[in-house]
């Protein structure tokens, strides 16, 4: 369910790496969460982001929540796709709704995030709460 | 029990089309009128404007009889939920009962009629009113000075912390930050952004409160305030405020109180014997003006002495000989938050109310808002899943936790609620609770309304296990049944077009 190839922040954003580049999302767990999307809000290409800031914001019928960051790097591509069809978060998330690509500058922050089967355990516990 | 039709029933029973009463717009019939003007005895000018500002035809006039108006708005109105046909147990948003005296009194000629530029002199009465219920507020909050000008709760924050800003700004260090707990009110992080700070979220802890240790690790010199939320968002009462005014106080910051709950205890605690700086209280919540519909709301704020330099203007004063006036004269103030003095025939509703009531009767308000809280968190535990097992005060905050396994979420409960005859109550919020279902009931409602509503959740909790698809497809009854929330979000269609046909 979860894919091995990626990344899992404690906050629920996945991250994709291939080369210098990773392709961040939210994960299926998140969007079952926050029901059906409404609207992403991205930055813009060229934006700087250290790990943990804020890169936007999500909202569902539900809340608005806020997107972080799982590393540090440079957008250099966004999911314009989002902006008519939000949805593709919910159906696709970690496919047609990913949400930027990031040139990585610290790429060692990756081996930090969780991989898939320690973030499997990770909502196990969320859920428990 | 209530009865409830089933759905298959209600389907075959309602013929198509049957609750669709349309827009005033689509029962317009051409020629027809309720009202006609005299005929006209001035002379006709049509030269006084140019022809080419002149329209041959209204677009989209509405020609309806007299009986066309009154049925449409009357059908309108018989498909309103409102507080007057029922329980309305919206947490943090609470409807109570609206006393039909506090009507008669505000439409008094001399309060309906008087105008805000009026001379001091001419509005006596009005003037007194405003001291008199400033002089109530100051002693349920226990504070020096109230303003009545703000006319929301959140207009009310806002206000406050320009009040802090310009304190803060007086001694020399306007400072960045406002710290609030994640069980606050939503509106507290907009109003301290609105008013140039930035905000700094601090977590509950398992009791849903907040503690000092984190409280004390973020204020430095650079946080102007802690807003707080007294009873918090979970229903919780903090119990170490004096501390937190402490901790606050020695840094030079101040303590805010968002007072929306001030319900929960009205007339048993006082604000200001905590050592909180500023409160406000959101009338409707607790001194039952109207609510809804957007207002007129009004939002009074209490000062702490240090504070009361800095109030709005123009303030009400006594003289000696038992006159009244509005004083201009405070050099420290932030200026005016409203035109005139705020909602005042808001403020007529609010006092009427707290001297019908009087101070025994407050409290006991306070008593029994608790007391039904907690006689719906007894009924209902166990049955729906309790979050945070801290004792409630005024709502109680429940999630679908027990129901998820049946696939059935809040949402779906809520639009349940509705085939049970009940509006249902504030749901997702607060935002730390997943699923949450937060349920305020007010001590308006007697035991028998809130058996009636315990006795729906208990069924709905059944119909979870037994029928999950009849509570996930509700509702059944409704003249309209389950919207699609995310179309209507996604793709929002906010201008009525006449149909082509």
């Amino acid at each position: 369910m979860t894919p091995e190839d990626s990344r899992y922040a404690k906050s629920h954003e996945y991250i994709h790496v291939e080369g210098n580049v990773g392709t961040i999302g939210i994960t299926d767990y998140a969007q079952k969460e926050l029901g059906d999307v409404v609207f992403v809000e991205l930055p813009q290409v060229g934006t700087q982001l250290e790990l943990g800031d804020e890169l936007g914001s999500i909202e569902s019928v539900k809340a608005v929540s806020e997107l972080f960051s799982p590393v540090s790097g440079e957008v250099v591509e966004v999911n314009e796709s989002l902006a008519d069809k939000p949805e593709l978060v919910n159906t696709d998330p970690y496919g047609d709704g990913w949400m930027i690509k990031i040139k990585l500058t610290a790429p060692d922050e990756v081996d930090e995030l969780m991989n898939a089967e320690d973030y499997e355990d990770y909502i196990q516990t969320e859920a428990g709460k | 029990m209530t009865t409830v039709v089933e759905q298959e029933s209600a389907t075959a029973a309602v013929p198509q089309g049957a609750n669709r009463e349309g827009l005033i717009f689509e029962h317009s019939k051409k020629g027809r009128r309720g009202y006609r003007l005299p005929a006209l005895d001035v002379p006709e000018r049509s030269d006084l404007l140019s022809p080419s500002l002149m329209r041959d035809e209204i677009a989209n006039e509405v020609e309806v009889s007299e009986v066309d108006v009154i049925r449409h708005f009357t059908r309108l109105s018989k498909l309103n939920v409102s507080i007057d046909a029922g329980l309305y147990p919206l947490g943090s948003c609470t409807m109570k009962h609206n006393p039909r005296l506090n009507e008669e009194l505000a439409r008094t000629p001399g309060f309906a009629l008087s105008h805000p530029l009026q001379a001091d002199h001419q509005v006596q009465g009005n003037l007194e009113l405003l001291w008199h219920i400033e002089q109530t507020l100051k002693e349920i909050f226990g504070m020096p000075r109230v303003t009545l000008q703000p006319v929301a709760g959140a207009h009310g924050e806002l206000t406050g912390i320009l009040m802090i800003h310009k304190a803060l700004a007086k001694s020399g260090n306007a400072r960045k930050f406002i710290l609030i707990p994640d069980s606050a009110h939503g509106t507290n992080p907009a109003s301290a952004a609105f008013a140039g700070y930035e905000v700094k979220e601090l977590k509950s802890n398992s009791r849903g409160t907040l503690d000092l240790h984190l409280l004390e690790q973020h204020v430095d010199e650079d946080v102007a305030a802690l807003m707080i939320t007294v009873p918090n968002t979970l229903g919780v009462f903090e119990t170490e405020i004096r501390k937190m005014a402490e901790i606050l106080h020695r840094k030079g910051a101040y303590l805010y109180c968002d007072g929306a709950n001030l319900n929960a205890f009205v007339g048993i605690a006082r604000p200001g014997d905590m050592g909180i700086d500023l409160i406000h209280s959101n009338l409707h919540k607790t001194f039952s003006t109207p609510h809804g519909g957007g207002g007129p709301g009004a939002g009074p704020v209490g000062v702490s002495e240090r504070l009361v330099p800095f109030l709005p203007t123009p303030t009400v004063e006594r003289r000696d000989d038992g006159s009244f006036y509005l004083d201009d004269d405070h050099p420290d103030s932030i200026g005016r938050m409203r035109a005139f003095n705020g909602n005042f025939n808001v403020l007529v509703r609010a006092l009427t109310y707290m001297r019908s009531m009087g101070p025994d009767g407050l409290r006991r308000i306070a008593q029994i808002a608790v007391l039904n809280a907690n006689y719906i968190r007894a009924r209902l535990k166990g049955t729906y899943h309790l979050p945070y097992d801290a004792p409630s005060l005024h709502e109680v905050v429940f999630s679908d936790k027990n129901q998820t396994p049946h696939e059935v979420h809040t949402l779906d409960i809520a639009k349940r609620l509705m085939d049970y005859g009940f509006h249902p109550p504030t749901i997702y919020f607060p935002l730390i609770v997943a699923g949450a279902l937060m349920i305020e009931p007010t001590e308006s409602e007697p035991k028998e309304e809130l058996d009636a509503f315990c006795d729906a959740m208990l069924a709905i909790a059944r119909e979870c296990e037994e029928r999950p698809e009849l509570v996930r497809s509700a509702p059944h009854t409704t003249p309209v049944r389950r919207l699609d929330e995310a179309r209507a979000a996604r793709q929002p269609v906010l201008r009525w077009q006449p149909r082509s046909d």
